[in-house]
């Protein structure tokens, strides 16, 4: 392989050849960018590296137990296989990973299980079921002296040793190669009802939210969209609404979520809520949010910012005193995905200061790769956290051959 | 027990011993200092009783700044540190070396802020676990991860170890519940790790240090997820004539979309002590027993319970029994609530913590009960199902040395079995020193180096919780 090393694109059959391929660059200090199915190679700091390495020839699931809620897969799995045979025996990932296909101007169905990981994006269940890094049991990954290890396993706990999956997940590939992963998965609940309430003002929307969260009724999925936003996801009601658009969800067996439901809407009561979904059309329209359908066709930059839930309008409205710009509220506020308008900075400067003032963090999610290339794609970080991320990024990856560079530079 | 080898103290340590305790008492003087031998015996050992090692002092400070002011000291003069929450670890966690200072954190108990809004509490992390939810309680909230020490062990060793707990099958564990925290690293310095918000940025250092059993860094105060109570919880009681009837039971719920917030099982010794001890009203002519627990309205509850009570007679149970009123739970929760301190009044017992694929569970706990002949001891079977995380209870005789030697080589082949069948050394109690040795059973070299590189990234000196979690040889050459 020594020939081919230099230049070009890998995507190795085995662990073993990766293993090899990884060894090798660290042997000649080449860098590599490490890649899944490339389907978020657009986002982040863009990096220079003449040869990569993908575990898109690393698929299959290699194990799957619906009554122990667990799955393990090779990391290049596309994640619509998983997605597909989960739903066979009416489970799920619960952490409702987002697919960014839409909003970088591609397809959904492009991510590969390892990606998923790698980038721990997780969608509206994340405040009822975790986010994607609670459900990765175990991973098998190479790290960059091209070694195999190990973390975790296929169990639901286990805590023997450090929990080196944390480590790996969201760490965009830079401290090793995911070859395999094992999940937790959980039942498809039965039932899913939708409450809307239109025309809410960011705060009270936020208010609403938040009050809905502080019932018991577990409620699984709390976005706001702005009008301008709203306007573009499918639903007949959302669409005649013409309005910016309030969703509360419940997902459990039908009889508990029909009686939550209506739990919730006198609770709501002050706040009109018009319109309940019913499951068919529930699913279609989280499935719009999982998918970002209301940011797609669009190449304006895109932020996602993750803050304290009951500051999140306050933050927004800070950002648009001086930026036009259209915001989509989920995780009852703690997560907000924010359109700015394409200038050169792509709205950095108001955002960090904003963030600086309220606390958080914003990641730059669609921007051109100049644009990429001139601010920091990532929340930067304190002084002490920056060096122990060098010195973590150093114990995985001491030449500094795995995506150097994608998330901090020197990392 | 006493298989386990423990490091020579460093002599050069020991010699210093008054001059470090006068340096400390120096930084800290407001910190409480614990010299005298009977002060410092209660620090000798935790829950792990079998090994005891006397310490050079304690100190247990009240702020972060103070944790910061000793570490630094220590980390300058190469003094090792064991960290110390309540002392319940199970796998000898918070055992000191002789030449090692215990830093116990249990006079930092505050509770900092609640916030409602944003569902989370800042706390210090002496904090005990359950005085979280009661301060939480107020507010029709609560923390959900309750190891059944949660009376008694400290937040700051929940985080240390993920600990988990009977209802980690619904809400998950440590981990999962965590937005924040503080921590003094060996050299004294601060950081914050995480905040009031969901996934922190960067790396996800809140996650690799939870776990950690104190060898990164002294955690002082965290921010824990709070949830909103259910509006109720009832269990059910399910008799079988079989394990394996009782283990296919758990899996068939769970493969039917029900996943209950608890499923506690107890096998026929369990049952019989548990019954003797609390008078619970469990069958006593059944092989195995489960507790299934669900939440919800109190119609949502029947209607929960009447669905398991649906797939559970596929399994054929002898009985089944669910809870209609708060005293009826009570008494099926009574028995498994005692289990242990039951279990206690009979025999000395060595509680193990593997945890296997549910699957195997028949086949596991044959092979336990063969283990446990072949060895010459009662074992006792109680543990969260739902998970796979068994606690096999070897009852030996503590006073007997020979004895204490074959529980622990009964318990290493336990463990090795849980690992073969595709599980894993430790769910929630850790690996301390109890289990350090184990470690090259589960995990390969290269698993172990990468996992040592980590602890060197925090402590690259190895002066925090000295001689644990990894194969002591393997640690003196890092």
């Amino acid at each position: 392989m020594t020939g081919n090393l230099r230049l070009g694109f890998h995507a190795p059959d085995t662990m073993r050849e990766m293993s090899d391929l990884v060894a090798e660059a660290a042997h000649a200090k080449i860098p590599l960018e490490v890649r899944g199915r490339g389907s978020k190679y657009e986002v982040g700091r863009f990096i220079q590296s003449g040869s990569v390495v993908s575990s898109e020839n690393l698929v299959g699931i290699s194990l799957y137990e619906p009554s122990e809620l667990v799955l393990s897969a090779a990391a290049g799995t596309p994640l619509d296989d998983i997605r597909n045979i989960l739903a066979e025996h009416g489970q799920q990932l619960a952490f409702e990973p987002i697919d960014l296909g839409p909003a970088l101007g591609t397809h959904t169905g492009q991510s590969s299980i390892g990606g998923v990981f790698a980038t721990n994006l997780s969608g509206s269940r994340r405040i009822q079921s975790g986010a994607a890094r609670d459900h990765l049991l175990g991973v098998v990954c190479v790290n960059g002296w091209g070694e195999p290890f190990k973390s975790g396993g296929r169990v639901m706990k286990n805590v023997t040793g450090y929990d080196l999956c944390k480590a790996v997940a969201g760490s965009w590939g830079t401290l090793a190669v995911m070859a395999e992963v094992t999940m937790k998965v959980l039942p498809i609940a039965a039932e899913t009802r939708t409450l809307l309430c239109f025309g809410l003002p960011d705060q009270t929307a936020v208010d609403v939210m938040t009050l809905c969260l502080g019932t018991p009724f577990e409620v699984s999925g709390t976005v706001h969209l702005q009008a301008p936003l709203a306007a573009k996801l499918s639903d007949t009601d959302v669409a005649k609404g013409n309005a910016a658009v309030t969703a509360i969800r419940i997902e459990n067996f039908p009889s508990a979520a029909r009686y939550r439901i209506g739990k919730l809407k006198d609770r709501l009561a002050a706040y009109s809520p018009a319109v309940e979904l019913d499951t068919a059309r529930s699913r279609i329209f989280w499935e719009e949010i999982r998918t970002l359908g209301a940011f797609a066709g669009s190449d304006r930059p895109l932020w996602r910012i993750s803050t304290i839930p009951s500051r999140a309008a306050r933050l927004v409205a800070i950002i648009g005193r001086t930026l036009d710009i259209r915001v989509a509220y989920d995780w009852s506020g703690g997560l907000i995905w924010l359109e700015t308008p394409p200038t050169s900075d792509a709205g950095t400067v108001e955002i960090r200061r904003a963030i600086a003032e309220f606390g958080g963090h914003a990641t730059l999610i669609r921007a051109d790769r100049a644009t990429r290339a001139s601010v920091e794609v990532f929340q930067p970080l304190d002084p002490p956290l920056a060096a122990l991320t060098t010195r973590l990024k150093a114990s995985f990856d001491p030449a500094g051959i795995l995506n150097p560079g994608r998330m901090y530079p020197g990392v | 027990m006493s298989l386990l080898t423990l490091p020579k103290p460093d002599e050069a340590i020991l010699v210093r011993r008054d001059e470090i305790i006068r340096q400390i008492k120096k930084l800290v003087p407001n910190a409480v200092l614990i010299t005298d031998v009977e002060g410092r015996r209660t620090f000798e050992t935790d829950a792990f009783t079998a090994y005891r090692r006397m310490p050079l002092a304690v100190v247990l400070p009240e702020s972060t700044e103070e944790v910061s002011a000793v570490l630094r000291y220590c980390h300058d003069h190469k003094i090792k540190v064991v960290p110390r929450g309540a002392g319940t670890s199970l796998s000898g966690g918070a055992l000191p070396l002789e030449d090692s200072i215990v830093l116990g954190i249990t006079r930092m108990t505050r509770v900092l802020s609640i916030d409602e809004a944003n569902r989370a509490a800042r706390v210090e992390a002496g904090i005990t676990n359950l005085a979280i939810t009661n301060a939480a309680a107020v507010h029709g909230y609560f923390y959900a991860p309750d190891p059944s020490s949660q009376l008694a062990c400290t937040l700051g060793g929940n985080i240390a170890t993920n600990s988990g707990g009977a209802h980690c099958l619904k809400y998950g564990v440590t981990t999962n519940n965590l937005l924040a925290l503080r921590m003094v690293m060996m050299n004294g310095e601060v950081i914050d790790v995480g905040g009031d918000y969901l996934d922190a940025p960067g790396y996800d250092f809140l996650g690799l240090i939870t776990g950690s059993e104190g060898q990164f860094g002294i955690v002082t105060e965290a921010t824990v997820r709070l949830l909103k109570a259910p509006e109720g919880a009832r269990p059910m009681l399910l008799g079988f004539d079989s394990s394996e009837a009782a283990g296919a039971c758990v899996a068939g719920i769970i493969a039917a979309g029900i996943v209950p917030v608890a499923i506690e099982f107890m096998d026929k010794p369990a049952i019989q002590v548990c019954e003797n001890f609390a008078g619970a009203g469990y069958p006593l002519d059944v092989e195995a027993m489960l507790i299934v627990e669900v939440e919800g309205s109190d119609e949502e509850i029947d209607s929960l319970l009447d669905a398991i009570t649906d797939i559970v007679e596929r399994y054929r149970p002898r009985v089944v029994r669910a809870s209609k009123s708060p005293e009826e739970s009570v008494s099926i929760w009574k028995g498994r609530k005692a289990a242990f301190g039951a279990i206690g009044q009979i025999s000395d017992y060595y509680c193990m913590d593997g945890v296997i694929p549910l699957a195997k569970l028949p086949e596991a706990l044959t092979e336990v009960a063969e283990i446990c002949r072949r060895h010459r001891f009662r074992v006792v079977n109680i543990f969260h199902a739902g998970d796979g995380n068994l606690h096999p209870l070897i009852l030996y005789n503590a006073n007997d040395k020979a004895e204490l030697e074959r529980a622990e080589l009964c318990g290493a082949e336990i463990l090795k079995l849980c690992v073969e069948l595709g599980g894993c050394l430790t769910g929630e109690h850790g690996v301390g020193i109890e289990k350090r040795e184990l470690m090259r059973v589960q995990f390969t070299a290269a698993d172990i180096a990468q996992q040592m590189r980590v602890k060197t990234v925090f402590d690259p000196d190895w002066l925090l919780n000295p001689a644990k979690v990894f194969p002591l040889e393997g640690r003196e050459r890092q």
